[in-house]
């Protein structure tokens, strides 16, 4: 028989309580964290927002000298670099994820896997300097006068392409920011289309069905939910990304109708001015920019994770 | 016949663009490695580990970015990581499937994916706003809060993938949780547990937006936690941007060194993964 000594079971409890506190406080820090950012944001714009009230949204005037602030420069560089990003990233990220699921030859399928997360982890400002010094020339040499050439005379859309080739600007950054959410893209893609039960893909094929046609008649309706998922992910990354876009964007505040003028994006304005910003209102509307930039990204991402869950409850029920 | 060919045909042309994206993808990471090499490796030598960042025009190294880089990613990774394992121990062994650990586990995701701009924004408000002056303490709770959310996830990505024969057995011996946790749980996930430590210290190395108003930087040798710290990618930023040649060259050392460091953690944190599990249940 066991003899249970009452005081060692009442020293295990206690030591059973302080554990269980630590571990319930530290996962309580990371709601606190979510909720401290909120509020220490909030705190720091309010001088903005209240003294500019809504039309801090709505103008593209930004003027340190005579203190008038306004994001909408700003925002429109953060849209439409983000959105050349993803025109660019989500068909690049579908094929590499179609060719690891079902092209590659198993030999290949894990170096080439490892490769394309290895250039996730580059860090962002590697891709800046690249960006500035490399990418940049070639563009301006070499792609936007071909761009000026033949589109730049088209209708309604000519307008985006015109203007002198400066190299830097909105089209770079979209470039650069396309390069840097490819990996998050294609690894998410890879995931999803992984999750595919086999026995469906084989009974396209049964059926005689190419591998395109098993793939965007079977894998892409299945995962759907999931590749949204991982669209929107890549979106949070390149809405939200700094230094990258810092190098190459120009940081003009004004919006130019073309795409190959030099712009200016949420991130970026706050980098480049934040440690120079005198005057309370200056700093204020900066932190004003982090504020926006945090509801917009928050939102992306909640609906991201929440699809990208619903994908993983289905899958796990199946399996 | 002809619909036969026309199926092939667009069959071959959408795998051979696949093909193509892949080959991009590979191009880019391969480009960038390249530039790094070629303009960074002219500028290694033993003085960039010896001397201090240089006026412009004069000679110097990067060792007080080095050393600054290192203390604050030391001092975040020491502060972010307990947090991070004890709240995904919780997630994984005591809240599990709780609206609260739900609720969690979507918060830190998140985080994970969060722009690490708002992050410095944060940090600046509460830290240095209240010290009044720019300190390698704020930037290394900046660091500690995005180190947070990785070390977390894979934390309960790991218990969760110990044997549950491995608990039970531990609770029969009639251990607590706590006693499981630690003497069980632990050991068994450990290697799990480096990686996502190693994953941590990967992402936090080349963060440079949130360094830019915790720590700022400072052109001295400095150990003094309470001021302004030099760090690698700060330097970079600052250098690369420069007219001047001798920054630029250092600019780019840098860029080698700190990129060289991160993929050697990143590809280290895989071995480790794979020598976990072998048979490959693959790490997300």
């Amino acid at each position: 028989m066991a003899i249970i000594d009452p005081g060692h079971a009442a020293k295990q409890l206690i030591y059973e309580r302080i554990f269980r506190s630590a571990t319930f406080i530290a996962a309580i820090f990371v709601l606190l964290i979510l909720g401290g950012v909120a509020v220490s944001l909030l705190r720091g714009a309010w001088p903005a927002l209240s003294h500019f009230g809504f039309s801090f949204v709505a103008r593209e005037i930004w003027n340190p000298v005579t203190d008038q602030f306004g994001a909408l420069a700003p925002i429109y560089g953060t849209v439409m670099t983000s959105l050349i990003a993803m025109l660019l990233a989500v068909p690049a990220g579908f094929g590499i994820a179609l060719f690891l699921t079902e092209l590659c030859p198993p030999l290949l399928k894990r170096p080439i896997g490892v490769a394309v997360e290895l250039l996730a982890a580059v860090p962002s400002i590697i891709f800046g300097i690249w960006g500035l010094f490399v990418l940049a020339p070639v563009l301006q040499r070499h792609v936007q006068p071909w761009l000026i050439r033949n589109l730049g005379d088209f209708p309604a859309i000519g307008h985006l392409f015109k203007g002198p080739p400066y190299g830097i600007g909105i089209l770079t950054a979209g470039v650069v920011l396309a390069i840097m959410v490819l990996p998050f893209i294609a690894a998410t893609m890879r995931d999803v289309f992984d999750t595919v039960p086999p026995m469906l893909k084989e009974s396209g094929y049964g059926l005689g069905a190419t591998t395109w046609e098993v793939i965007w008649n079977v894998v892409v309706p299945h995962s759907r939910v999931g590749i949204v998922g991982g669209i929107m992910l890549g979106l949070g990354r390149a809405l939200g990304e700094t230094m990258a876009v810092t190098f190459v964007i120009g940081n003009a505040h004004r919006i130019s109708s073309s795409l190959l003028a030099p712009g200016t994006t949420i991130s970026s304005a706050i980098a480049n001015e934040f440690t120079e910003a005198v005057g309370d209102l200056y700093t204020s509307s900066l932190i004003s920019l982090g504020l926006l930039l945090f509801l917009i990204t928050f939102t992306v991402i909640a609906l991201a994770q929440a699809m990208l869950r619903r994908l993983e409850r289905r899958s796990g029920a199946v399996a | 016949m002809n619909r036969r060919m026309l199926r092939k045909i667009k069959n071959s042309a959408f795998l051979s663009l696949s093909l193509v994206a892949t080959l991009t993808g590979l191009a880019c990471l391969a480009a960038i490695l390249w530039t790094l090499i070629s303009h960074g490796v002219a500028g290694l030598s033993g003085r960039i580990f010896t001397q201090m960042t240089p006026p412009p025009g004069n000679q110097g190294g990067l060792l007080n970015a080095i050393y600054g880089s290192g203390v604050m990613t030391l001092l975040g990774i020491l502060i972010g990581s307990p947090i991070g394992v004890l709240a995904g121990t919780y997630l994984a062994e005591y809240g599990r499937s709780s609206r609260l650990s739900t609720a969690i586990r979507f918060i830190n995701d998140v985080l994970l994916s969060a722009p690490s701009i708002i992050i410095g924004l944060f940090i600046y408000e509460i830290v240095v706003v209240r010290m009044g002056h720019f300190s390698a303490v704020a930037g290394a709770l900046a660091l500690a809060v995005l180190a947070i959310p990785v070390t977390l996830r894979t934390t309960e990505d790991m218990l969760n993938l110990v044997p549950i024969g491995m608990k039970d057995s531990s609770a029969a011996l009639g251990a607590y949780p706590w006693r499981t946790t630690l003497s069980v749980l632990y050991p068994a996930a450990r290697s799990g547990i480096v990686t996502g430590l190693l994953l941590a210290i990967a992402r936090i190395s080349g963060e440079t937006a949130p360094l830019l108003f915790t720590a700022l930087n400072n052109q001295f040798w400095s150990t003094n936690l309470r001021a302004p710290m030099a760090n690698l990618p700060v330097v970079i930023f600052q250098f690369a941007l420069s007219p001047y040649k001798n920054w630029q060259q250092l600019a780019w050392s840098g860029a080698l060194l700190v990129t060289l460091a991160i993929l050697i953690l990143s590809i280290t944190a895989r071995v480790v993964v794979s020598a976990l599990n072998p048979g490959g249940a693959k790490q997300r």
